[in-house]
């Protein structure tokens, strides 16, 4: 970031320089031997130079690329910028029989092969996201509209992680739950949201297949292009066709694979609407299930948080990814000794951030994935400035062309009103104070959904005290949107069910005998 | 004349009769002599016991597991010293000889120990330290899923029907049970250990009562978070998860091997918490 020796007469504090982020403001202002002065940012590269996209993609069936049954191919935008990037197959019924028929055979082989073997497979595709990571993190800012700086630094480095750190299980299943054999379930079928495309499709596939599924996946049809880019990748790895399909399409692609009779597992993450309608789609089957669904996470700042590192974390917690985050730090929650001073340095924090071209390296807010996704956005900040509450966003230039919203928050909302129950997915804060820890944990809970929940204290007996109290799967103390493959990931309630990562997301795709 | 037993619901620690005022009879075996006449729980008598029930989840979870295993055992010992009127509702209203009814009450019991001890280890088992890549402590721990609902719809099994009350609250859920309608009569003694072991109110409820009644407010109810339906119609049991949708309820399908972890694992959620590590 900075040299050290400069470092020592920044009169900017220290703290500022740690986090993700907060470049924007320990750029400013400095002095260096006593005189003042101020730099810009330098120009990104911005070169996409790397990327060669197909202007017409089609459907990843048995280990090769096929014209789909339907002869039909939807577009695929560059949100930022609102060009069409490229046409995509789209998969009806028979298509997704195919898919389908493809997994089974393969898994007749696949599901004999050496978890030795298996993790062999599974190593190589790490390795290959690895070393194409560059081109993988432009294609995703591309598709997807969210900011290089974090498709480099988090999508495609835990993309690859999640297959390499499945890849070790695949041989050493035995250990997975103590005493009892376990056996793969089949072909599983698996729709991924547009939020984390690549991340979502390795968190997905990797462990299916460390356990000895076959898969059928379908990405999000805003964001095509980096599955096929993997299914690219499992081509060079050289994994057995059949292993990994992947199929295109809408939502009507997805109910195809929910309804089709040959799949044995559905692993789905999304909105809590269709997790609702998937449940219900496959009530009576025998068909296993795992629901990663939406959030309305409570952050909770105590008056005894560090608070210039909490107002990173609440950046960070709401404003990451545009606030498209399942588990987005939405409710706010300030004790109410603190809530004024919090506040105010809020403002003056979110006035640094800036919102722009997603293949600029400074850029901490990217684009909206899609008009329909601001639309939504839209309509509900339109609702929260009807129903009440200090509504406060940036003074900051949006660029003329594609989906941008800025980053805001309604200071003063109740527990009872729309933005406060209601899941937004985008970059939109709400404020709440409290009195008591006891206060603070009911506020919390008082949600139908239990994904995540955030802490601020530098006491760490409160800390488990709350902890153990939030009734959430995840729970960030000190700290926010921290994710790991090692860590399971998923909600109580309404936020879905089934783990994601770690030993407990093996579960999902084994059968315990 | 000898004092019969009036035979009511369990609520909240308490035993009212259905608010409904209704009953069925329930007769001694191959006979139509009446052996008692049972509440047919309405269902508010269910919303009742889901208040209770949900009042309850707090203090029982928030007990150490040390000592929701030490009550458990309570109840196991409450169900030894109940033996004698356990055997003699199995006798009399399913017709056991007295072999059996004796064997059943030994597996009663031994289900109620076996989830005891589990109430303080599954959380080491399912546990874990994450090694997270990044200056992080994150650990995974074995939490209570909240208010559970159990259809039981088997043919009277007192082992199996213990080991579900077991393995839903040792862990710290608690339950709202429809007793297996062939041995309602069951649900006298039974409630009475469960009043008698040190278990707060509320923890237990059991209702008797018509399970085409009912299963279909379990099945809708916005406040019981997992359902597990120990049956095998499968009418119900997809009416049941269909149903479960509303509120994204966890619902549990019928399981042969109810004295496991894996028994008690589906009452379970996993949290996962975050700290940094640094000075």
């Amino acid at each position: 970031m900075q040299a050290g020796t400069q470092n020592k007469k920044l009169k900017t504090s220290s703290k500022n320089v740690a986090g993700r982020g907060v470049e924007s403001t320990s750029y400013q202002n400095r002095f260096v031997k006593g005189i003042p002065f101020k730099f810009d940012y330098e120009a990104s590269v911005e070169s996409t130079e790397v990327v060669k996209i197909k202007s017409q993609n089609e459907l990843f069936i048995g280990g090769k690329f096929v014209k789909p049954q339907s002869g039909k191919y939807f577009k695929t935008l560059n949100p930022a910028t609102e060009n069409v990037l490229a046409e995509v197959a789209e998969a009806n019924s028979t298509d997704v029989d195919l898919a389908v028929l493809a997994a089974r055979k393969a898994f007749a082989t696949w599901s004999k092969l050496s978890g030795h073997e298996r993790g062999r497979y599974l190593f190589k595709i790490a390795r290959i996201i690895q070393e194409r990571a560059r081109e993988v993190a432009i294609l995703e800012s591309l598709d997807n509209g969210k900011p290089i700086k974090e498709t480099r630094d988090v999508d495609t480095p835990l993309a690859a992680a999640h297959f390499f750190y499945h890849a070790g299980w695949a041989d050493k299943l035995e250990y997975v739950v103590p005493g009892r054999s376990v056996a793969p379930l089949g072909v599983v079928g698996q729709i991924i949201p547009w939020n984390f495309p690549l991340l979502m499709a390795a968190w997905k596939i990797a462990p299916a297949l460390a356990c000895g599924n076959t898969v059928v996946l379908k990405p999000a049809e805003t964001t095509p292009l980096t599955a096929l880019l993997l299914a690219e990748i499992i081509q060079q790895a050289e994994l057995p066709e059949g292993v990994v399909n992947i199929v295109t399409g809408a939502g009507e692609t997805g109910a195809n694979l929910v309804d089709h009779p040959d799949v044995n597992k559905i692993a789905f993450t999304g909105s809590t609407d269709i997790g609702r309608r998937i449940q219900k789609a496959i009530a009576g089957t025998q068909k296993r299930l795992t629901l990663e669904l939406g959030g309305k996470s409570a952050h909770i700042i105590f008056e005894d948080a560090a608070i210039d590192q909490a107002i990173e974390g609440v950046i960070n917690g709401i404003y990451f990814n545009q606030g498209h985050v399942c588990c987005a730090g939405s409710r706010l929650l300030l004790e109410e000794s603190i809530s004024e001073l919090f506040v105010k340095k809020l403002k003056k924090r979110m006035q640094k951030i800036r919102i722009g071209n997603p293949l600029d390296k400074n850029t901490d807010i990217g684009a909206i994935n899609s008009a329909g996704e601001l639309q939504k956005i839209q309509n509900l900040v339109g609702v929260g400035k009807t129903e009440g509450g200090e509504f406060f966003e940036p003074n900051l230039t949006l660029p003329s062309k594609g989906y941008f919203h800025k980053p805001c928050f309604f200071n003063g909302v109740s527990s009872a009103a729309t933005l406060s129950r209601v899941e937004v997915f985008g970059p939109v804060l709400t404020i709440a104070t409290f009195r008591t820890p006891e206060e603070a944990v009911l506020k919390a809970n008082d949600t139908p959904y239990g994904l995540a929940a955030g802490l601020w204290s530098e006491k760490g007996s409160k800390i488990h005290k709350v902890a153990s109290r939030l009734r959430a799967g995840v729970i960030w103390a000190n700290t926010y949107n921290k994710f790991d493959p090692t860590s399971p990931f998923g909600g109580y309630y309404e936020s879905g069910f089934g783990r994601e990562g770690g030993r407990h997301g093996l579960l999902g795709y084994l059968e315990v005998k | 004349m000898k004092i019969a037993k009036t035979i009511k619901l369990f609520i909240g620690g308490e035993f009212p009769r259905t608010e409904s005022g209704r009953s069925f009879a329930v007769t001694v075996f191959n006979t139509n002599n009446v052996y008692a006449n049972l509440c047919q729980a309405s269902r508010k008598d269910l919303k009742n016991a889901v208040s209770a029930a949900k009042a309850a989840l707090g203090g029982w979870g928030g007990k150490t597991a040390y000592n929701r295993s030490q009550i458990l055992y309570r109840m196991a010992e409450m169900m030894e010293g109940k033996r004698a009127e356990f055997v003699d509702v199995l006798m009399k209203t399913l017709g056991y000889f007295n072999e059996d009814a004796q064997k059943s009450v030994d597996q009663g019991i031994e289900s109620l120990v076996y989830f005891s001890g589990f109430a303080d280890k599954y959380q080491q088992v399912m546990g874990s330290v994450n090694p997270v890549a990044g200056p992080h402590h994150s650990f995974t721990t074995a939490e209570p899923v909240g208010v559970v609902g159990l259809i039981y719809d088997l043919k009277f099994n007192l082992g199996d029907l213990c080991a579900q009350i077991g393995s839903v609250i040792c862990s710290g859920n608690t339950l709202v049970a429809l007793m297996p309608f062939e041995g309602s009569a069951v649900i006298a003694p039974l409630s009475e250990v469960l009043a008698t072991s040190d278990l707060p109110k509320g923890v237990v409820n059991l209702l008797t009562g018509s399970r085409d009644e009912l299963y279909k407010v379990f099945g809708s109810h916005m406040e019981i978070h997992s359902l597990k339906y120990q049956g095998q119609d499968q009418k119900i049991s997809s009416d049941l998860q269909v149903l479960a949708t509303g509120n994204l309820k966890r619902f549990v399908g019928n399981k042969s091997d109810s004295v496991s972890l894996e028994q008690l694992l589906q009452f379970i959620e996993y949290k996962t918490v975050w700290h940094p590590i640094g000075l």
